[in-house]
């Protein structure tokens, strides 16, 4: 199915009345329409969907859903949203973050998340920047990006989260752009159905730290070539392409993390028996 | 001889030389035997080798502590047996079994004029291959306590089973062998003949009963990150949370873990995290979420010495202020101390089930020296409560998460359930959820938070109160045990002593305490800090006698009946 077919949810049966506290013209306000319109396509009623985040302008997103949401704290929505997601394999649980947010002081959950596997779909709004601290540089910020916080910039070599998602074991490897919504809503809907651990880079623009990344418009582009199925071939791809493709990079067909429960539970009182002489 | 009631056998070696597996068979034997006791181990850092000793104390009536001295040493060898100076303290009339080609026992453990046994086991395990010293210093010792054989042979069955007929009949034969090389001391520390022990026996470290009671309690999700003393307590839930249709996620740090059990409680089930002092230091920003949040969440803090790293393998009560205050902003929680191994089990299930009632996060904080104490008791009676969380089935829009009103619990909309979407949210919000800064709602939510755990009635399980008199001991956690024996001596002596204990450290209970201390003239705290954090808190909370006097010191080295007792009867001033 794809996000264009007639739909019989709405998108706007996915939005809250919250109103965003966004700057006007901000990407994020793009990923919302992009996520609900997957939601609809999705059709899964809202209360079987829960929107996980942590802190920064991309994490408010959960409160702007009529899914249930967690707006926890500043780099551990991939925790909290694998505790759920590993006792309710019965919902949706897509968990939404920024390059600070995701890859800065949550990283290394990126890692393991990754290598986990569990059944989530993950959607960084990348601005190579921490919006909602006013302008400092995150592990996607250009070197020389000139800050408050590193005047003449940081001198430090950005990151390639999607080459780190492929090395650590993601199961589904994308790159989306905020102002292409319908093709971002597309990537959300196969994200989420597709299984183990989904990782969608959205290029996200932060009009008001970043008013440069307007450009980004007219520098984005669909990948060259298809999907692959191996990691090495999609991770060579990603360290040599300019930055800007967009679409599926990656499919992997890992098996999703599976807990450790026994098929038929005993009675409690079984438990004490090992205690007994 | 008289006959004992309690007997103290003390086992060191280096690390290799199977002390903690004698310690524990021992230990198996006497319990299998009807005899109650318990062993704590007490071991250096080394992860293989270094020094270890098993201490193990057997008595015919129930112990929680153990005793000041010891009767019974065995140096399986005295390689490094000198750093367990002030753990391991001779009583009088005590023997020491050494084997003469290991040298004699350091002067720090027995000194000059201490009666040894010589037990030679490099000769009878050069003779006998197959024999393990470790064996025949077991048999050695169960001679001297009186120990069955029959009960021994059943329990090396048990442990060596597995590998074969002929390690059980080496097994057998060493430790007979080691029994008649000390047939001269045979029955030296007799214990006298167990009580009739009814029902089932039971041998259980604290750190098991913490698993059981979590189990108990209705907890069926923990993640984990290893740290020691804590990681006994999530091996035993491994296994056994998927035998009750449970499960345990390893999590890559205390971040994740304690964020993990905040989804999957936000998702509808009961969960816990375990840990010690450096991890419950990581964890202090996702408790205040869990407050924040309402979640229910129970994170066990098994406390070793600290600061830092400190010193992982023993036992300090020093983790109370970070327990207590740990959290930036007004963060209301419950704090929870087991006071024995066996209290482990009905701690850890009234702090979840506390937790599910008041939608709040609780610390279970117990220590070393109860998580990593085997007992051998009678099975513990089964307590009834499991809590149960205050669901939103039937919901009216607008749905309101953090409604005011009430008790302050308020319904809590799981996940699936239609019409109850809200986002959980650490930002400070209104009724509906939704993020506020206005000083109305902050005050309002704050309110909520505070009353519905301060107006909670917790009943008799707050604290142990015990005796009655104008002098009494106030203490916690695995000190409360150490206290109850003391105070026993005391009450032999006839002065009349009350212990009070509280069990429940937040949130406090002044009315309570109140009572409880009414008509006491004079106060002792005890407690194993080096500053004294237990009796800052009472101040700061309570109001105590005017002549309140601290015992107190840093761990490693455990507070003993003895010093409580000549505390309390050093006549008028304590
Ligand atoms: C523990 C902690 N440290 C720092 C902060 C402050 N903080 C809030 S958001 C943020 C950065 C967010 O950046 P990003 O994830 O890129 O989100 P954006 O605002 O750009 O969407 C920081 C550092 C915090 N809330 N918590
Ligand atoms: S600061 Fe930037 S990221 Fe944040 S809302 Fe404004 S435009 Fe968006
Ligand atoms: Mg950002």
């Amino acid at each position: 199915m794809s996000a264009t077919a007639p739909l019989a949810c709405k998108p706007g049966d996915y939005k809250s009345e919250t109103k965003p506290i966004w700057c006007p013209g901000c990407g994020d306000y793009h990923v919302l329409m992009s996520l609900t319109r997957a939601m609809a396509t999705l059709g899964l009623p809202p209360e079987q969907i829960a929107v996980i985040s942590g802190i920064g302008c991309s994490s408010r997103i959960p409160a702007y859903t009529s899914c249930y949401g967690f707006h926890g704290v500043h780099g551990r929505s991939l925790p909290l949203a694998a505790g759920l997601k590993i006792v309710r394999p019965d919902l949706a649980v897509i968990v939404a973050s920024g390059d600070g947010d995701g890859y800065s002081i949550g990283g290394n959950h990126f890692l393991h998340a990754c290598r986990r596997n569990v059944d989530l779909t993950y959607l960084v709004m990348d601005n190579h920047i921490y919006g909602m601290t006013k302008g400092q540089p995150s592990p996607t910020t250009e070197p020389d990006f000139d800050t408050a916080l590193t005047p003449g910039g940081s001198g430090v070599r950005p990151f390639n989260p999607l080459v780190i998602a492929l090395a650590s074991g993601a199961n589904f490897v994308a790159r989306a752009y905020s102002g292409n919504p319908l093709e971002t809503a597309n990537l959300i809907v196969e994200a989420v159905r597709h299984p183990g651990f989904s990782f969608i880079e959205i290029l996200s623009p932060c009009v008001t730290y970043r008013p440069d990344q307007r450009a980004w418009k007219d520098l984005v582009h669909s990948a060259p070539v298809e999907a692959t199925d191996d990691a090495a071939r999609a991770a060579r791809r990603l360290m040599t392409d300019d930055g800007f493709n967009l679409g599926v990079l990656f499919r992997g067909n890992r098996a999703p993390y599976r807990p450790a429960t026994d098929a038929a539970p005993c009675d409690q009182i079984e438990l004490e028996k090992g205690f007994e002489i | 001889m008289a006959e004992k009631t309690s007997v103290s056998v003390a086992i060191v070696g280096s690390g290799g030389a199977g002390v903690l597996t004698t310690g524990a068979m021992l230990l198996e034997a006497a319990c299998k035997a009807g005899w109650n006791g318990l062993m704590t181990r007490s071991v250096g850092p080394q992860i293989r080798g270094g020094e270890a000793a098993a201490l193990v104390r057997l008595a015919t009536q129930p112990v929680e502590c153990l005793a000041d001295n010891v009767d019974l040493l065995v140096g399986i060898d005295w390689v490094s047996a000198q750093r367990f100076e002030g753990e391991i303290a001779l009583a009088p009339g005590s023997i020491v079994i050494s084997d003469p080609s290991a040298g004699p026992p350091p002067p720090v453990l027995a000194p000059a004029g201490t009666r040894i046994i010589e037990l030679p086991l490099a000769q009878l395990t050069k003779a006998n291959p197959t024999w393990r010293a470790n064996m025949i210093a077991l048999g050695a010792a169960a001679r001297l306590l009186g120990l069955d054989d029959e009960a021994l042979r059943q329990i090396i069955k048990l442990h060596f089973e597995a590998k074969g007929a002929g390690v059980v009949n080496a097994s057998v034969e060493a430790t007979r062998a080691g029994g008649d090389s000390v047939a001269a001391v045979a029955g030296a520390f007799r214990l006298a003949p167990p009580q009739s022990a009814n029902g089932k026996r039971w041998l259980i470290t604290g750190n098991e009963a913490t698993g059981l009671g979590a189990v108990r309690g209705g907890v069926r999700f923990a993640a984990a990150y290893p740290i020691t003393p804590a990681s006994e307590i999530l091996e035993w839930l491994a296994p056994n949370l998927p035998k009750v249709g449970g499960t345990l996620v390893q999590a890559e740090d205390e971040l994740a873990s304690i964020n993990m059990i905040i989804g999957a409680s936000y998702g509808g089930v009961p969960s816990i995290t375990a840990t010690s002092g450096p991890g419950l230091s990581l964890m202090i920003e996702a408790r205040g979420l869990a407050t924040a949040a309402e979640i229910p969440i129970v994170v066990v803090d098994v406390m070793r010495g600290g600061p830092s790293t400190g010193i992982p393998t023993k036992s300090e009560q020093t983790d109370l202020n970070i327990a207590v205050y740990g959290l930036h902003g007004e963060a209301p929680h419950l704090v929870i101390a087991p006071q024995s191994v066996t209290d482990c089990l009905l701690s850890t299930q009234w702090a979840t089930f506390l937790a599910e009632m008041l939608q709040a996060p609780a610390i279970v904080l117990s220590d070393q020296a109860l998580g990593q104490t085997q007992v051998a008791v009678s099975r513990p009676a089964d307590i009834s409560f499991i809590g149960k969380r205050l669901c939103a089935t039937e919901i009216a829009a607008p749905y309101k998460r953090y409604a005011l009103g009430g008790s302050g619990v308020s319904p809590m909309a799981i996940p699936g359930t239609r019409g109850g979407q809200y986002t959980a949210d650490g930002l400070t919000h209104t009724e509906r959820g939704i993020p506020t800064s206005g000083a109305r709602e902050h005050g309002a939510q704050l309110d909520k938070r505070c009353d519905k755990i301060e107006r909670y009635d917790y009943g008799a399980l707050w604290a142990t109160l015990e005796g009655d008199g104008e002098i009494a001991v106030m203490t916690w956690g695995s000190l409360t045990g150490v206290a109850r024996e003391a105070i026993a001596r005391a009450r032999a002596d006839g002065i009349a002593v009350r212990l009070i204990a509280p069990r429940l450290l937040l949130p406090t209970r002044p009315v309570e305490m109140a009572a409880a201390l009414h008509g006491v003239k004079r106060l002792l705290v005890v407690e194993q800090s080096h500053s004294a954090q237990f009796h800052r808190f009472l101040r700061a909370h309570y109001t105590l006698p005017q002549e309140t006097s601290v015992l107190y010191r840093p761990g490693p080295l455990p507070i003993r009946p003895s010093e409580i007792y000549r505390q309390l009867t050093r006549g008028e001033s304590l």
